[in-house]
């Protein structure tokens, strides 16, 4: 039905246009009366779209894959673990890193809202803060898995954390087999924000060619 | 409250549709929104629990067709007036009209790192003992609450399992509503896929969530 779809997109563009307005005059009032400062508004939004994102938590992985010793760091207490390779902070105050193992998979949701661990994977995609990744990830999760185009073996466990309080997951994928002797920078290139979140599992040798 | 954002095990949104090379932000707004709210949260006041009950708080109709910073932006707004910080018609006029309510603390261009690195824990010190321990099985509690809370509805009722003892944490269900820190115990709570959805099922799979005491009972 195109007419329909016409109608749909040009509502949508007008119902976004007046948020636009509604958050520019809102912002304006704010910056008057001296409650926010245009500069500190700018920090934050380039805080989150330029230094904080998922190659904070790659790099962690690719630690963990690297040196036992910082897996075993990882798995016990994350939070400091994670703040040994500088990232702590909002919305990561409470880190626990989860271990994907061949018999175990372990997949992260917040159904409530859209908690995420900020500091390793920065401000959450679009389809994590969804209403169907958010309804169907505890009841049918091999059917999201499906929808990321990842199907385990039918004998493997799958664990899903809700992050119902303020304790964020971070998955700790299995380590690609033929990267052996692989520096952590090399590593870390194979690791996927979704690999991270349970829902995809990192590239391989052969994918990242 | 049993709300539009209690979406755990609910039918009929579709499929998971990720979005290649997705940008942090879809628009200009969205980064102002998103900022704002940050930012306002010193001046404001209010804590994270009352944000998240400003978001939810509102007709399921309203909350499942608004966009995600859309609904940010609906509870920035109304926590604003709430607090008399701005009026409706300083809003519509786009201007401040009188002048502003003595407010504690703004956020400050050179503090913006350091507040975002210390970021708000939530444990706190308690001299109470843990009611629950690892391995105890329990039920949470079926309750209905008309204001925030952390427990879905899909586990409610349901028996499962302490997996873990994680401490003592400010308790949202009173943190929300102006009732103060109150922290609980928090554990986490692992129930098997077949206690919350029969036969339906899939085989294999579990699901947790962070619970804190008085969501629980001994089961």
């Amino acid at each position: 039905m195109p007419g329909h779809d016409h109608d749909h997109h040009h509502h949508e563009h007008s119902e976004l246009s007046e948020t636009q307005l509604r958050v520019r005059a809102l912002e304006t009032v704010l910056i008057e009366k001296g409650y926010v400062d245009p500069a500190a508004l700018d920090l934050l939004i380039e805080t989150y779209e330029k230094k904080v994102g998922p190659r904070n938590g790659a790099r962690v992985v690719a630690r963990a894959w690297a040196d036992p010793a910082y897996r075993a760091r990882l798995l016990k207490d994350a939070t400091p673990a994670i703040a040994e390779v500088g990232y702590a902070g909002r919305q990561g105050e409470h880190i626990v890193a989860l271990e994907n193992t061949p018999k175990l998979h372990n997949m992260v949701v917040c159904t409530l809202c859209s908690c995420y661990p900020w500091p390793v994977l920065g401000l959450p995609p679009v389809w994590y803060k969804s209403a169907p990744y958010r309804s169907r990830a505890v009841a049918d999760p091999r059917g999201v898995l499906a929808d990321f185009g990842v199907t385990l073996p039918v004998d493997t466990e799958i664990r899903i954390w809700d992050s119902t309080a303020e304790i964020r997951y971070l998955v700790l994928p299995m380590r690609p087999p033929g990267t052996d002797g692989w520096s952590e920078d090399r590593l870390a290139d194979l690791v996927t924000r979704d690999s991270m979140i349970g829902t995809g599992l990192p590239k391989t040798p052969e994918s990242s060619k | 409250m049993n709300g539009a954002q209690d979406m755990g095990g609910k039918h009929g949104f579709g499929p998971v549709e990720p979005e290649p090379n997705e940008p942090v932000f879809h628009s200009e707004w969205e980064k102002r929104a998103f900022a704002l709210t940050l930012a306002m949260g010193m001046p404001g006041g209010w804590n994270i629990d009352m944000g998240r009950f400003a978001r939810e708080n509102r007709p399921p109709a309203e909350y499942l067709s608004m966009s995600y910073y859309q609904i940010w932006f609906a509870a920035l707004e109304s926590m604003i007036r709430e607090r008399g910080l701005v009026s409706d018609d300083e809003i519509a006029a786009g201007h401040s009209l009188r002048p502003p309510k003595p407010v504690k603390r703004v956020l400050a261009p050179d503090d913006v790192a350091k507040t975002l690195h210390r970021g708000g824990p939530t444990e706190r010190e308690t001299n109470t003992q843990a009611a629950f321990k690892a391995g105890d099985r329990v039920r949470a509690k079926n309750i209905q609450p008309l204001t925030h809370t952390r427990l879905p509805a899909y586990v409610r009722g349901h028996i499962g399992t302490v997996e873990r003892v994680i401490g003592c944490h400010v308790f949202p269900d009173s943190n929300a509503i102006g009732g103060g820190e109150n922290p609980q115990w928090l554990y986490t709570v692992r129930f098997d896929g077949r206690e919350l959805w029969g036969a339906d099922a899939q085989p294999g799979t579990s699901v947790s969530v962070d619970a804190w005491e008085p969501y629980m009972e001994k089961a």
